[in-house]
């Protein structure tokens, strides 16, 4: 497949906006202005492009939702808290090719008729910031931005807010809480941003490689756009592989390959010889997957077929030496770390399952352990908690117990009892407590 | 009855914080790109990072004042994230991401190397104040595991060798 999101990628000077405009960039931001907003939508639409954050959401669907008759301000929201393990897509878009982001952030405030857009990148990525606002600084001068943008009458700040280190402000409704210069605690839903977003406003949230596609559909049209990768699946995606394989990396392949072409053919196969024990199709979020389940086609539909889900495109690949138990261990501290602390469930049902799966890893399981994983999970997972964290760690954990039970029994079967915990006693030299007895 | 302080606060942390002109301006820029001045807030918090080099009690009263909330509130949002210095950092904090694929991929031994190494544990500051190691979560580079961010900057693809290579330089101060 040709590249398309990528195709800066080993250009020289791609990041500067000479090099950008001689390619054809802003094309579609300037057909987008002729047409009005209400065709762009229906473009988008047409498209069938779906999000690339990880709900595969409808993008057009998505706009559609901001009320007409809103007297605004209305805000375009772009995603560029990229923390799910095994993502880094919107890094290398951002490295190679930030106009073409600015160009889709642009298309889509346009959209919704949107006079301010918000790029929320995440705090450690730095040198992005720094590239997204030279950028948007170039594009600016050339009168791509700022009041009435090429004659049109339309108005457009872009503005870039970073994070300060937090997973969950990935999730749109913590974003926007955090972009309001709160803790970044999800909102309950509805009211949906597109009604009620930030500040108050209509708010349309979009991935940075969602807003990427759009500059593409405006200017090769839907038809083409729908014509890579498979119904209700279309479009390129950025797949990024880590993990054990001989080429780690972002590809860029149409939806619906299949995760043996992905690891086996683009990536190279297994490091150092060795077999496929697992792997997770998109992101530590998704339910994990075995080595028999590697012929799935990498799409939406596909993986929720096979109760999995495409998430993000981040696949992490493992081989056969790594245990379950460490896997299992390692992403529950993850998220019990980034777990925001709303919701009981997820707060400490996470830590619950890092605190068992540290004993088993420290060789004291007990047999119950298994189950009891499994049940804490089912009580977090599947609309018991504000957002969609308390699934995003209860269902890969329960996969993994699930499918790999062998090598949780493994360890459990070989295990001694923890040794007893003698409770520290602090000899209290202070005033003694009481009312001023 | 008699009271006695729990903790006796050193003197830096309960110093006073002034804004001068200078960052006075350029909060009153960065407050213009938002509707609500609290928005302002995590933007005003990295500008007074990279001017005070951590967030003291000090600072959190300032900001609070300039953006018009409580010192609690703003107190509340940078409890809430990882990446604003509570304490005075050192020189160099090393960021070691200790996620999935850094992990399997030789993060756990890198983390070995550097503890021994600098004979420090995660959290801990070398006597001489020149490095910190911290053990952080994802840091979105998995394709390039295993991952160091040194105070903002990434590397990427470590050894324990260009690890070496990559701390002499430091301590060189390149």
């Amino acid at each position: 497949m040709e590249s398309v999101l990528l195709r800066a990628r080993g250009v020289s000077d791609s990041r500067s906006i000479a090099t950008y405009l001689a390619a054809g960039g802003y094309e579609g931001w300037k057909k987008a202005l002729g047409v009005g907003p209400d065709a762009v939508v229906k473009e988008v639409l047409d498209s069938e492009l779906r999000g690339r954050g990880g709900a595969g959401f409808p993008t057009g669907r998505k706009w559609s939702f901001v009320p007409k008759d809103h007297p605004g301000p209305r805000y375009l929201i772009c995603n560029a808290d990229e923390s799910e393990p095994g993502t880094f897509k919107d890094r290398e878009i951002i490295e190679h090719d930030p106009h073409q982001v600015i160009e889709g952030i642009a298309i889509a405030s346009f959209a919704i008729k949107a006079n301010t857009a918000y790029i929320y990148i995440r705090g450690e990525f730095v040198r992005w910031a720094k590239i997204l606002e030279k950028a948007i600084a170039e594009a600016r001068a050339q009168g791509l931005l700022g009041t009435n943008v090429l004659s049109s009458g339309f108005d457009l700040d872009i503005w870039v807010h970073r994070g300060a280190g937090a997973y969950i402000c990935g999730e749109e409704t913590a974003l926007i809480e955090s972009l309001e210069g709160k803790r970044g605690f999800p909102r309950l839903k509805p009211p949906f941003p597109a009604v009620v977003g930030a500040f108050g406003k209509p708010t349309v949230v979009n991935n940075v490689e969602t807003l990427a596609c759009v500059p593409h559909i405006m200017t090769r049209g839907a038809t083409w756009f729908a014509s890579i990768g498979r119904p209700r699946n279309t479009g390129p995606k950025l797949f990024c592989v880590s993990g054990h394989v001989n080429r780690p990396g972002v590809y860029e392949l149409p939806l619906g390959v299949t995760f043996r072409e992905i690891i086996e053919e683009h990536c190279g196969g297994i490091k150092g010889g060795r077999k496929l024990k697992a792997f997770f199709p998109g992101g530590s979020s998704a339910p994990i997957m075995t080595a028999e389940e590697v012929d799935v086609r990498a799409d939406f539909d596909a993986c929720a077929e096979a109760h999995t889900m495409l998430g993000s495109g981040g696949v992490i690949v493992l081989d056969d030496s790594v245990d379950m138990v460490n896997v299992a261990d390692n992403i529950a501290h993850f998220y019990a770390h980034e777990s925001c602390g709303q919701c009981t469930p997820c707060r400490e049902g996470s830590d619950w399952c890092a605190d068992i799966l540290d004993r088993i890893a420290a060789g004291h399981g007990r047999s119950a352990d298994p189950d009891t994983l499994l049940r804490i999970c089912r009580f977090s997972s599947e609309g018991m908690t504000i957002c969609p964290l308390g699934d995003a760690y209860a269902l890969p954990i329960s996969s993994m117990v699930n499918k790999f039970r062998a090598d949780f029994e493994r360890r459990i079967a070989g295990a001694s009892p923890l040794p007893p915990k003698k409770l520290p006693v602090l000899p209290w030299t202070g005033p003694r407590p009481g009312f001023g007895i | 009855m008699t009271t006695c302080p729990l903790v006796v606060a050193p003197p830096e942390t309960t110093a006073n914080v002034t804004f001068d002109k200078t960052m006075d301006d350029r909060i009153g820029e960065v407050m213009r790109r938002y509707p609500t001045r609290r928005a302002a807030l995590l933007p005003v918090l990295w500008l007074c990072q990279e001017r005070f080099g951590w967030i003291s009690p000090g600072v959190i009263s300032a900001v609070a004042e300039r953006l018009g909330d409580s010192p609690a509130f703003v107190d509340g949002v940078v409890s809430f994230y990882t990446m604003y210095h509570t304490s005075p950092p050192a020189r160099y904090v090393l960021q070691v991401c200790t996620t999935l694929s850094c992990s399997v991929c030789g993060g756990r031994e890198l983390v070995e190397h550097l503890k021994a190494k600098l004979g420090v544990g995660f959290g801990e500051k070398t006597p001489d104040g020149s490095f910190q190691l911290v053990g952080v979560q994802c840091l979105g580079a998995c394709g390039n595991a295993p991952v160091i961010q040194v105070n903002d900057d990434y590397y990427e693809n470590l050894t324990p060798q260009r690890l070496d290579a990559m701390l002499d330089e430091l301590r060189e101060g390149r």
